[in-house]
């Protein structure tokens, strides 16, 4: 299968060890991918932020830049999230009907990685290797608007040498605060709201806390690494890219931060 | 109704009146709560209980419940759609049962009615049936100025009413007292001087929820005895028979509805249900939803007058104050479906921490971030609509399927849309936003833009992390660590290490 990389801006631009990653999962699972460099942001934070204006030309690009894969994959549930449930309206709100529809379509085949992986390859096992205590957070997005489900549990479960340990359900179900620019706008109740689900994290005593998306691992991550817990936060690609010959790497500083990777070499 | 589309800027709720605005932004009104212990206490403790209660509930329904929901939200959406239709219908209704129905643009014509309505009974006192309406509009103010006491005969309203305190959710409106602080409002005020001679509490009064209960029962049977006139809200109006219904836990709305010789109810005129088979949707959506519980204790319905059977005189007031605007919005109407169970507040994460005041509006939560901007304007509400990290647990479990977060999203589209007009200079976040825009829109300046972000990592060159960000990053930086930008953009790496592949692009 033709896989594009949606790489999403703020791997690109920040983690960009997580968009090695999900190349060199796909890549070891047999798939031709190709990253079209035309891509820069899909507009998610103008939209949420009340720019739809501003977005709609973002919206074009991205529409554009992906026409004519097979699939188009992200490691991130908020940006799918958006292509799949925001881009149709803003495009008609814009009385931009060819661009609506050319957002369905693209819709229909753009995925996040695990669903990729688990609904349309079929896959649990992807042949990886994390020998960590690692909880995973469901973010938002991946659990209420993708409704992923168990997805990347089903995912996590089947690393080699992973000691997975889950939040309580209603730990899991809690938004960690960050909520695009929410964590700048509203910084004191997202704060707070990052305290509870860093206590959460901290009470699995895991090592690691992964999830679908680098910008809510960014806010616990950086919470983590503010208190010095000694906690990492790792993104679910990274985890699944690791191999016993080829670990997933660890980060240089900080809890989210990283500029070497266990990605392809 | 007819007239609602024609492109006029329509009536919103009028300032000055009312609760529908708070005197701050949220942000900062959210500090304050925030630093509260034990209302983030009380809060997290009541909103886990009541969240788990609806679970159970709706949970046993299996998959009816969805089949519940969606049969909610399409009544409203007829109402919605023929609410000219079904209004005349009620008005028609209601008048053949010797009732009276009165229009009311917005909260001064109500307050002005129900007043009018007071003074004609020669009545100095009025008892309350907990009712939002009349909270949104500020009536027993209105009342106040004109010498009239108004009680609140509902637990939760009378331990806010007694504190001199201000509802914080729209069923549990004390939810933010824990039984220690309610004993010692009870004991302060219950025999004070201003309060109209009311029964005082034992002195020997217990926190246990028992005790206070008796003595708001012995405190409020005095009351219901005494009064000639009672003011209520509605939870629904079936439309086919000018049916009134209110839904309650306590049985002191039933006293209220029956006792008194004058009945006013004071009702948003989105409030109808077509027949009394909707009614049914209603009455299994809205207990679950909101206390958890499979059918509350007391539902009352009343038609009209009947001679020799509770009021005599009955008034019903319809409240338009901003709904004609928010019904004229075809993404924000959906608002309109609220059947006030407060299920929204009790998941949100946003208002767990928060708590109701921070919304400065007597609708707070996330209904509440959807409703009152729409009801006053987005200009007199800008920040509500911000006041959620649209996580979607509200949409999960609204029993009337409102998509709170689209709607959020939605109305930031319409706070931003009102600034462009006449911010000279724009604003710091349009002129990031711009900018953002800018760098995004063509690959070459994208990478530029990402390479020049590698300056950031000055910022933590000792520590590999960055503790102290310039602004906007400033209010990141506050609570989390922000981490070095790479020393190479994901694209630049791509390009180097797979040129030779096509994917280039622009």
């Amino acid at each position: 299968m033709r896989v594009g990389l949606f790489v999403t801006c703020l791997v690109d631009g920040m983690f960009p060890n997580v968009g090695e990653a999900t190349v060199a999962l796909l890549e070891r699972l047999g798939h031709e991918v190709d990253v079209p460099l035309a891509q820069t942001c899909c507009g998610q934070m103008h939209i949420n932020t009340g720019y739809a204006r501003e977005a709609l030309p973002l919206l074009r690009r991205h529409v554009a830049a992906f026409a004519g894969y097979d699939a188009v994959v992200a490691p991130s549930a908020s940006c799918v999230g958006s292509v799949r449930h925001q881009y149709v309206g803003v495009a008609q709100g814009a009385g931009d009907a060819a661009l609506a529809q050319a957002a369905a379509e693209l819709a229909g085949r753009t995925y996040e990685l695990s669903e990729f992986l688990v609904d349309v390859c079929e896959l649990t096992d992807v042949g990886a290797s994390f020998p960590h205590r690692v909880t995973y957070h469901p973010t938002c997005h991946s659990l209420r608007m993708l409704r992923l489900g168990d997805a990347p549990l089903r995912l996590l479960r089947a690393v080699r040498g992973i000691d997975l340990v889950e939040l309580e359900p209603a730990a899991a179900a809690s938004c960690c605060g960050f909520g695009g620019t929410f964590a700048l706008k509203n910084a004191d109740t997202s704060t707070a709201m990052l305290a509870d689900k860093m206590r959460d994290v901290l009470a699995t005593r895991a090592e690691v806390v992964t999830s679908a998306d680098s910008s809510c691992l960014m806010h616990i991550g950086g919470g983590l690494s503010r208190l010095r817990t000694g906690v990492r936060a790792v993104h679910l690609a990274e985890i699944l890219a690791g191999t016993a010959s080829d670990p997933a790497g660890e980060p240089v500083a900080g809890a989210a931060a990283g500029s070497v990777s266990g990605g392809p070499r | 109704m007819t007239t609602a589309f024609l492109g006029m800027p329509l009536p919103t709720a009028p300032r000055g009146v009312g609760m529908l605005r708070g005197d701050e932004p949220f942000p900062q009104a959210a500090r304050r709560a925030l630093g509260d212990a034990q209302l983030r206490r009380n809060l997290g403790k009541a909103t886990g209980t009541i969240r788990a209660r609806r679970a159970a509930v709706v949970g046993e329904l299996g998959d009816d419940w969805e089949r519940l929901r969606e049969a909610g939200a399409a009544i409203k959406d007829d109402v919605l759609a023929n609410l000219d239709r079904y209004l005349l219908q009620l008005e028609e209704q209601v008048s053949a049962r010797s009732g009276t129905v009165h229009w009311a643009r917005d909260a001064n014509e109500a307050n002005r009615i129900v007043l009018d309505l007071v003074r004609a009974t020669g009545a100095t006192e009025v008892v309350k049936v907990k009712s939002m309406a009349t909270q949104e509009i500020g009536l027993n103010e209105a009342l106040a100025e004109a010498g009239i006491a108004a009680w609140e005969t509902d637990l939760a309203e009378l331990i806010v009413q007694l504190g001199h305190d201000r509802p914080s959710h729209i069923l549990v409106p004390a939810i933010h007292r824990n039984r220690a602080e309610i004993r010692e409002i009870f004991l302060r005020e219950m025999g004070a001087p201003g309060n109209g001679g009311g029964v005082p509490a034992p002195p020997d009064l217990s926190d246990d929820p028992r005790e206070l209960a008796m003595a708001a029962r012995r405190h409020l049977r005095d009351r219901f005895l005494r009064a000639r006139v009672a003011i209520s809200g509605a939870n629904f109006a079936v439309a086919e028979t000018g049916t009134l219904a209110v839904v309650e836990s306590e049985g002191n709305g039933r006293m209220c509805l029956t006792l008194p010789d004058t009945l006013i109810t004071v009702m948003g005129l989105e409030k109808i249900v077509p027949t009394w088979r909707d009614l049914e949707v209603f009455l299994q959506l809205l207990p679950r939803s909101s206390t958890g519980e499979r059918m509350n204790p007391y539902t009352s319905l009343w038609t009209g007058v009947t001679d020799g059977d509770g009021p005599r005189e009955f008034h019903l007031v319809l409240l338009d104050n901003g709904r004609t605007a928010t019904l004229a919005d075809p993404a924000g109407r959906a608002a309109l479906r609220c059947i006030r169970c407060s299920a929204c507040l009790n998941v949100c994460p946003v208002y767990e921490r928060a708590g109701g005041h921070a919304y400065g509006s007597v609708y707070p939560g996330p209904i509440g971030a959807v409703l009152s901007p729409q009801l006053t304007g987005v200009a007199d509400n800008p920040t509500l609509p911000y006041a959620s990290t649209l996580c979607g647990a509200c949409l999960e479990v609204c029993p009337v399927a409102i998509d709170i977060p689209s709607m959020l999203v939605h109305l930031r589209t319409k706070v931003v849309d009102a600034g462009r007009r006449g911010a000279r200079p724009p604003k710091p976040e349009a002129m990031v936003m711009a900018a953002a825009g800018w760098a995004m829109a063509k690959p070459g300046r994208w990478r530029r833009a990402l390479r020049a972000a590698r300056l950031g990592r000055l910022l933590g060159r000792r520590r590999g992390v960055i503790r102290h960000a310039p602004p906007p990053l400033a209010a990141w930086t506050s609570a989390r660590d922000l981490p070095l930008p790479p020393t190479e953009p994901f694209r630049d790496r791509w390009s180097r290490t797979r040129g030779h592949q096509q994917g280039s692009g622009s």
